[in-house]
Protein backbone atom coordinates (compact mmCIF):
# COMPACT_ATOMS: atom_id res chain seq x y z
CA UNK A 1 0.00 0.00 0.00
CA UNK A 2 1.44 3.33 -1.05
CA UNK A 3 1.75 5.90 1.36
CA UNK A 4 3.51 8.74 -0.23
CA UNK A 5 1.51 12.09 -1.62
CA UNK A 6 0.93 11.33 -4.99
CA UNK A 7 -0.88 15.29 -5.44
CA UNK A 8 1.86 17.54 -5.92
CA UNK A 9 2.66 21.41 -7.10
CA UNK A 10 4.93 21.28 -10.23
CA UNK A 11 6.89 24.64 -9.99
CA UNK A 12 5.05 27.44 -8.68
CA UNK A 13 1.66 29.53 -8.94
CA UNK A 14 2.04 32.16 -11.72
CA UNK A 15 0.48 35.53 -10.70
CA UNK A 16 -0.11 37.89 -13.16
CA UNK A 17 1.16 41.45 -12.71
CA UNK A 18 -0.03 44.92 -12.88
CA UNK A 19 0.59 44.98 -16.37
CA UNK A 20 -1.77 41.68 -17.15
CA UNK A 21 -0.90 39.13 -19.35
CA UNK A 22 -1.26 37.57 -23.23
CA UNK A 23 -1.22 34.15 -21.88
CA UNK A 24 -0.46 32.35 -19.14
CA UNK A 25 2.16 29.44 -19.98
CA UNK A 26 3.99 25.87 -17.95
CA UNK A 27 6.24 24.87 -19.98
CA UNK A 28 9.03 22.07 -19.03
CA UNK A 29 6.47 19.75 -17.76
CA UNK A 30 8.16 16.60 -16.60
CA UNK A 31 6.81 13.06 -18.10
CA UNK A 32 7.10 11.75 -14.38
CA UNK A 33 3.17 12.39 -13.22
CA UNK A 34 -0.13 10.07 -14.40
CA UNK A 35 -2.28 13.04 -14.93
CA UNK A 36 -2.26 16.96 -14.35
CA UNK A 37 -4.34 19.57 -13.02
CA UNK A 38 -4.81 22.93 -13.43
CA UNK A 39 -6.35 25.67 -10.79
CA UNK A 40 -7.24 29.06 -12.20
CA UNK A 41 -8.34 32.23 -10.77
CA UNK A 42 -8.62 34.99 -13.36
CA UNK A 43 -10.33 37.55 -14.70
CA UNK A 44 -10.29 39.08 -18.37
CA UNK A 45 -9.63 42.31 -19.51
CA UNK A 46 -12.60 42.86 -22.55
CA UNK A 47 -14.69 45.52 -20.93
CA UNK A 48 -18.26 45.81 -21.78
CA UNK A 49 -18.40 42.09 -20.80
CA UNK A 50 -19.18 40.09 -17.75
CA UNK A 51 -17.52 36.70 -18.90
CA UNK A 52 -15.73 35.98 -21.75
CA UNK A 53 -13.71 32.86 -22.79
CA UNK A 54 -10.33 31.06 -22.15
CA UNK A 55 -8.75 28.22 -23.96
CA UNK A 56 -6.22 25.97 -23.41
CA UNK A 57 -3.38 24.33 -25.55
CA UNK A 58 -0.54 22.37 -25.22
CA UNK A 59 3.26 21.91 -26.90
CA UNK A 60 2.88 25.37 -28.54
CA UNK A 61 0.78 24.18 -30.95
CA UNK A 62 -3.07 25.07 -31.51
CA UNK A 63 -4.03 22.18 -33.96
CA UNK A 64 -6.22 18.81 -33.16
CA UNK A 65 -8.57 20.49 -30.45
CA UNK A 66 -12.07 20.04 -30.29
CA UNK A 67 -14.50 20.46 -27.00
CA UNK A 68 -18.21 20.29 -26.03
CA UNK A 69 -19.16 22.15 -22.87
CA UNK A 70 -22.82 22.58 -21.25
CA UNK A 71 -23.07 25.56 -19.17
CA UNK A 72 -25.99 28.16 -17.65
CA UNK A 73 -26.21 31.83 -16.57
CA UNK A 74 -28.94 33.68 -16.12
CA UNK A 75 -31.33 31.60 -19.05
CA UNK A 76 -31.92 28.39 -19.75
CA UNK A 77 -28.82 26.16 -19.77
CA UNK A 78 -27.01 25.86 -23.08
CA UNK A 79 -24.47 23.52 -25.05
CA UNK A 80 -22.10 23.66 -27.48
CA UNK A 81 -19.21 22.27 -29.68
CA UNK A 82 -16.12 23.68 -31.22
CA UNK A 83 -13.80 22.23 -34.15
CA UNK A 84 -10.46 23.85 -32.85
CA UNK A 85 -10.25 24.67 -29.46
CA UNK A 86 -10.87 24.14 -25.71
CA UNK A 87 -12.93 26.61 -24.56
CA UNK A 88 -13.45 27.39 -21.02
CA UNK A 89 -14.89 30.80 -19.43
CA UNK A 90 -14.26 33.27 -16.86
CA UNK A 91 -15.28 36.47 -15.23
CA UNK A 92 -14.46 39.82 -17.48
CA UNK A 93 -13.67 43.29 -16.97
CA UNK A 94 -17.89 44.11 -16.76
CA UNK A 95 -18.61 41.66 -13.49
CA UNK A 96 -18.58 43.01 -10.09
CA UNK A 97 -14.95 44.55 -9.25
CA UNK A 98 -12.61 42.21 -7.59
CA UNK A 99 -14.61 38.69 -8.66
CA UNK A 100 -12.42 36.63 -10.05
CA UNK A 101 -13.62 33.31 -11.99
CA UNK A 102 -12.22 29.85 -10.96
CA UNK A 103 -11.47 26.48 -13.14
CA UNK A 104 -10.16 23.44 -12.57
CA UNK A 105 -8.69 21.72 -15.62
CA UNK A 106 -8.25 17.79 -15.43
CA UNK A 107 -5.90 16.02 -17.87
CA UNK A 108 -5.57 11.70 -17.31
CA UNK A 109 -2.65 10.29 -18.85
CA UNK A 110 -0.41 13.09 -19.98
CA UNK A 111 2.21 11.84 -21.25
CA UNK A 112 0.85 8.68 -23.02
CA UNK A 113 1.08 7.90 -26.59
CA UNK A 114 -2.30 8.20 -26.80
CA UNK A 115 -4.81 11.14 -27.74
CA UNK A 116 -5.38 13.25 -24.65
CA UNK A 117 -8.95 13.91 -23.15
CA UNK A 118 -9.53 16.74 -20.78
CA UNK A 119 -11.78 17.79 -18.20
CA UNK A 120 -12.95 21.21 -17.34
CA UNK A 121 -15.59 22.63 -14.66
CA UNK A 122 -15.83 26.58 -14.70
CA UNK A 123 -17.69 28.98 -12.65
CA UNK A 124 -18.00 32.78 -12.24
CA UNK A 125 -20.46 34.70 -9.87
CA UNK A 126 -20.53 38.14 -9.91
CA UNK A 127 -23.03 39.14 -6.98
CA UNK A 128 -24.82 40.99 -10.21
CA UNK A 129 -27.10 40.35 -12.78
CA UNK A 130 -24.78 37.64 -14.98
CA UNK A 131 -22.59 34.87 -13.83
CA UNK A 132 -21.82 31.65 -15.92
CA UNK A 133 -20.83 27.94 -14.52
CA UNK A 134 -20.29 24.86 -16.82
CA UNK A 135 -18.41 22.15 -17.79
CA UNK A 136 -16.11 21.37 -20.73
CA UNK A 137 -14.94 17.74 -22.21
CA UNK A 138 -11.56 18.44 -24.31
CA UNK A 139 -9.79 16.68 -26.68
CA UNK A 140 -6.15 17.13 -28.14
CA UNK A 141 -6.36 14.88 -30.70
CA UNK A 142 -1.97 14.13 -30.74
CA UNK A 143 -0.70 10.96 -29.38
CA UNK A 144 2.99 13.41 -28.26
CA UNK A 145 3.32 13.36 -24.13
CA UNK A 146 2.29 17.05 -22.92
CA UNK A 147 5.55 19.16 -21.61
CA UNK A 148 3.50 22.46 -21.78
CA UNK A 149 0.33 24.29 -20.91
CA UNK A 150 -1.13 27.64 -22.48
CA UNK A 151 -3.73 29.43 -21.05
CA UNK A 152 -4.86 32.26 -23.23
CA UNK A 153 -7.91 34.59 -22.61
CA UNK A 154 -10.01 36.41 -24.85
CA UNK A 155 -8.12 39.75 -24.65
CA UNK A 156 -5.57 39.47 -21.54
CA UNK A 157 -5.70 38.16 -17.93
CA UNK A 158 -5.88 40.89 -15.24
CA UNK A 159 -3.62 41.33 -12.74
CA UNK A 160 -3.91 38.87 -9.80
CA UNK A 161 -5.08 36.36 -11.89
CA UNK A 162 -3.01 32.82 -10.80
CA UNK A 163 -2.37 29.35 -12.10
CA UNK A 164 -1.11 26.03 -10.45
CA UNK A 165 -0.09 23.26 -11.68
CA UNK A 166 -0.14 19.90 -10.22
CA UNK A 167 1.00 16.53 -11.09
CA UNK A 168 -0.72 13.16 -9.66
CA UNK A 169 0.85 10.13 -9.65
CA UNK A 170 -0.13 6.77 -9.24
CA UNK A 171 2.06 3.71 -8.36
CA UNK B 1 0.00 20.78 11.90
CA UNK B 2 -0.23 17.20 10.43
CA UNK B 3 1.75 16.31 7.44
CA UNK B 4 0.79 12.96 6.15
CA UNK B 5 -0.09 12.26 3.16
CA UNK B 6 -3.76 13.32 2.24
CA UNK B 7 -4.05 11.95 -1.75
CA UNK B 8 -2.84 8.68 -2.39
CA UNK B 9 -2.60 6.48 -5.11
CA UNK B 10 -4.32 3.12 -3.96
CA UNK B 11 -4.21 1.33 -7.14
CA UNK B 12 -4.61 1.12 -10.65
CA UNK B 13 -5.08 -0.78 -13.59
CA UNK B 14 -4.36 -1.06 -17.37
CA UNK B 15 -6.49 -3.57 -19.92
CA UNK B 16 -4.12 -5.82 -21.24
CA UNK B 17 -7.13 -6.61 -23.54
CA UNK B 18 -10.44 -5.80 -23.95
CA UNK B 19 -12.90 -5.94 -20.77
CA UNK B 20 -16.42 -5.27 -19.56
CA UNK B 21 -15.60 -4.34 -16.40
CA UNK B 22 -12.87 -3.71 -13.47
CA UNK B 23 -13.42 -4.27 -10.19
CA UNK B 24 -11.17 -2.27 -6.83
CA UNK B 25 -11.61 -4.55 -3.65
CA UNK B 26 -10.27 -4.58 -0.27
CA UNK B 27 -10.34 -1.09 -0.09
CA UNK B 28 -9.05 0.32 3.19
CA UNK B 29 -11.12 2.61 5.04
CA UNK B 30 -8.26 4.96 6.34
CA UNK B 31 -9.31 7.96 3.63
CA UNK B 32 -12.18 10.45 3.65
CA UNK B 33 -13.15 10.55 -0.13
CA UNK B 34 -12.37 8.20 -3.09
CA UNK B 35 -11.64 9.28 -6.46
CA UNK B 36 -11.20 6.71 -9.74
CA UNK B 37 -10.15 7.76 -12.85
CA UNK B 38 -10.91 6.65 -16.07
CA UNK B 39 -9.37 7.34 -19.68
CA UNK B 40 -9.15 4.93 -22.35
CA UNK B 41 -12.25 4.19 -25.14
CA UNK B 42 -15.01 2.14 -26.18
CA UNK B 43 -13.71 -1.30 -28.17
CA UNK B 44 -16.09 -0.88 -30.66
CA UNK B 45 -19.45 -0.14 -29.56
CA UNK B 46 -20.65 2.84 -27.51
CA UNK B 47 -22.48 2.35 -23.79
CA UNK B 48 -23.26 3.53 -20.62
CA UNK B 49 -20.84 2.76 -17.32
CA UNK B 50 -22.76 1.55 -14.41
CA UNK B 51 -21.13 1.52 -11.13
CA UNK B 52 -21.98 -1.27 -8.19
CA UNK B 53 -20.33 -1.06 -4.88
CA UNK B 54 -19.59 -3.84 -2.20
CA UNK B 55 -21.34 -5.93 -4.92
CA UNK B 56 -24.80 -5.13 -4.89
CA UNK B 57 -26.22 -5.75 -8.04
CA UNK B 58 -29.89 -4.50 -6.94
CA UNK B 59 -30.66 -1.67 -9.45
CA UNK B 60 -33.24 -0.09 -7.11
CA UNK B 61 -30.73 0.56 -4.33
CA UNK B 62 -29.52 3.21 -6.99
CA UNK B 63 -30.86 6.53 -8.07
CA UNK B 64 -29.14 9.69 -10.43
CA UNK B 65 -29.37 13.22 -11.73
CA UNK B 66 -27.73 14.20 -14.47
CA UNK B 67 -27.03 17.68 -16.48
CA UNK B 68 -25.76 16.96 -19.98
CA UNK B 69 -24.80 19.03 -23.43
CA UNK B 70 -24.14 17.45 -26.41
CA UNK B 71 -22.62 20.60 -27.88
CA UNK B 72 -26.44 21.92 -29.45
CA UNK B 73 -28.23 21.37 -26.42
CA UNK B 74 -28.58 20.67 -23.22
CA UNK B 75 -30.53 18.66 -21.12
CA UNK B 76 -31.31 16.90 -17.19
CA UNK B 77 -32.95 13.49 -16.44
CA UNK B 78 -33.16 11.54 -13.28
CA UNK B 79 -33.54 7.42 -12.87
CA UNK B 80 -34.91 6.39 -9.97
CA UNK B 81 -33.68 3.04 -10.10
CA UNK B 82 -30.27 2.58 -12.61
CA UNK B 83 -26.66 2.43 -11.62
CA UNK B 84 -25.15 4.40 -14.74
CA UNK B 85 -22.16 6.75 -14.02
CA UNK B 86 -20.73 7.24 -16.82
CA UNK B 87 -20.15 7.05 -20.59
CA UNK B 88 -17.76 4.98 -22.85
CA UNK B 89 -17.20 5.94 -26.41
CA UNK B 90 -14.51 4.61 -29.46
CA UNK B 91 -12.53 7.94 -29.10
CA UNK B 92 -10.50 8.69 -26.14
CA UNK B 93 -12.35 10.15 -23.39
CA UNK B 94 -12.17 10.13 -19.28
CA UNK B 95 -14.41 9.94 -16.73
CA UNK B 96 -13.92 10.95 -12.96
CA UNK B 97 -16.40 9.57 -10.36
CA UNK B 98 -16.06 11.09 -6.67
CA UNK B 99 -17.16 9.45 -3.87
CA UNK B 100 -17.87 11.01 -1.27
CA UNK B 101 -17.15 9.90 2.66
CA UNK B 102 -16.87 6.67 1.49
CA UNK B 103 -16.47 5.03 4.64
CA UNK B 104 -18.56 5.95 7.43
CA UNK B 105 -21.48 3.40 8.67
CA UNK B 106 -24.61 5.46 8.97
CA UNK B 107 -24.91 7.59 5.65
CA UNK B 108 -26.10 6.56 2.25
CA UNK B 109 -23.32 7.09 -0.33
CA UNK B 110 -22.78 9.94 -2.98
CA UNK B 111 -21.33 9.98 -6.08
CA UNK B 112 -20.06 12.76 -8.33
CA UNK B 113 -19.54 12.12 -11.77
CA UNK B 114 -17.75 13.82 -14.67
CA UNK B 115 -18.23 12.57 -18.33
CA UNK B 116 -15.96 14.14 -21.09
CA UNK B 117 -15.95 12.97 -24.55
CA UNK B 118 -14.77 15.85 -26.73
CA UNK B 119 -16.33 14.15 -29.87
CA UNK B 120 -19.80 13.61 -28.22
CA UNK B 121 -20.99 15.13 -25.08
CA UNK B 122 -20.25 16.05 -21.50
CA UNK B 123 -21.82 15.50 -18.53
CA UNK B 124 -22.22 15.91 -14.75
CA UNK B 125 -24.10 12.95 -12.69
CA UNK B 126 -24.65 12.62 -9.25
CA UNK B 127 -25.37 9.06 -8.04
CA UNK B 128 -26.97 7.61 -4.92
CA UNK B 129 -26.97 4.17 -2.95
CA UNK B 130 -29.25 3.12 -0.91
CA UNK B 131 -26.83 1.70 1.70
CA UNK B 132 -24.97 3.19 4.85
CA UNK B 133 -22.03 0.30 4.87
CA UNK B 134 -18.68 1.61 4.09
CA UNK B 135 -17.62 0.95 0.39
CA UNK B 136 -14.94 -1.52 0.44
CA UNK B 137 -15.04 -2.51 -3.56
CA UNK B 138 -16.28 -0.85 -6.42
CA UNK B 139 -16.85 -2.19 -9.88
CA UNK B 140 -16.85 -0.55 -12.73
CA UNK B 141 -18.73 -2.19 -16.33
CA UNK B 142 -20.27 -1.06 -19.63
CA UNK B 143 -23.82 -2.39 -20.27
CA UNK B 144 -22.49 -3.39 -23.78
CA UNK B 145 -19.08 -3.61 -25.84
CA UNK B 146 -16.31 -3.69 -23.71
CA UNK B 147 -13.45 -1.42 -22.40
CA UNK B 148 -11.00 -1.11 -25.09
CA UNK B 149 -6.94 -2.20 -24.42
CA UNK B 150 -4.75 0.48 -23.09
CA UNK B 151 -7.73 1.83 -21.03
CA UNK B 152 -6.62 3.12 -17.50
CA UNK B 153 -8.37 3.19 -14.45
CA UNK B 154 -6.80 4.98 -11.73
CA UNK B 155 -8.19 4.62 -7.68
CA UNK B 156 -7.05 7.35 -5.15
CA UNK B 157 -8.11 7.83 -1.16
CA UNK B 158 -7.95 11.56 -0.05
CA UNK B 159 -7.40 11.50 3.63
CA UNK B 160 -8.82 13.82 6.38
CA UNK B 161 -6.00 16.08 7.73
Amino acid sequence: MATANTFVQIGSTVTVGGGGAADITFSSIPATYTDLVVKISSRDTTSGSVWQNFQIAFNGLTTNLSSRAVYGNITTPSSASFASNIFMWTSAANATASTFGNAEIYIPNYASSNNKSVSADFVSETNGTDAIYGLTAGLWADASAITSIKLTPALGFAQYSTASLYGILKY
Amino acid sequence: MAAGATYVSIASQTLTSAASTITFSSIPAIYTDLIIVHQGAALTTTALINMELNGDTTGSNYSLTFIIGDGSSAASGQYTSDKFVGRNYTAQQNNIFQIMNYSNSTTYKTTLSRSNSAGNLVQALVSLWRNTAAVTSVRLFVGAGNFDTGTTFSLYGIAAA
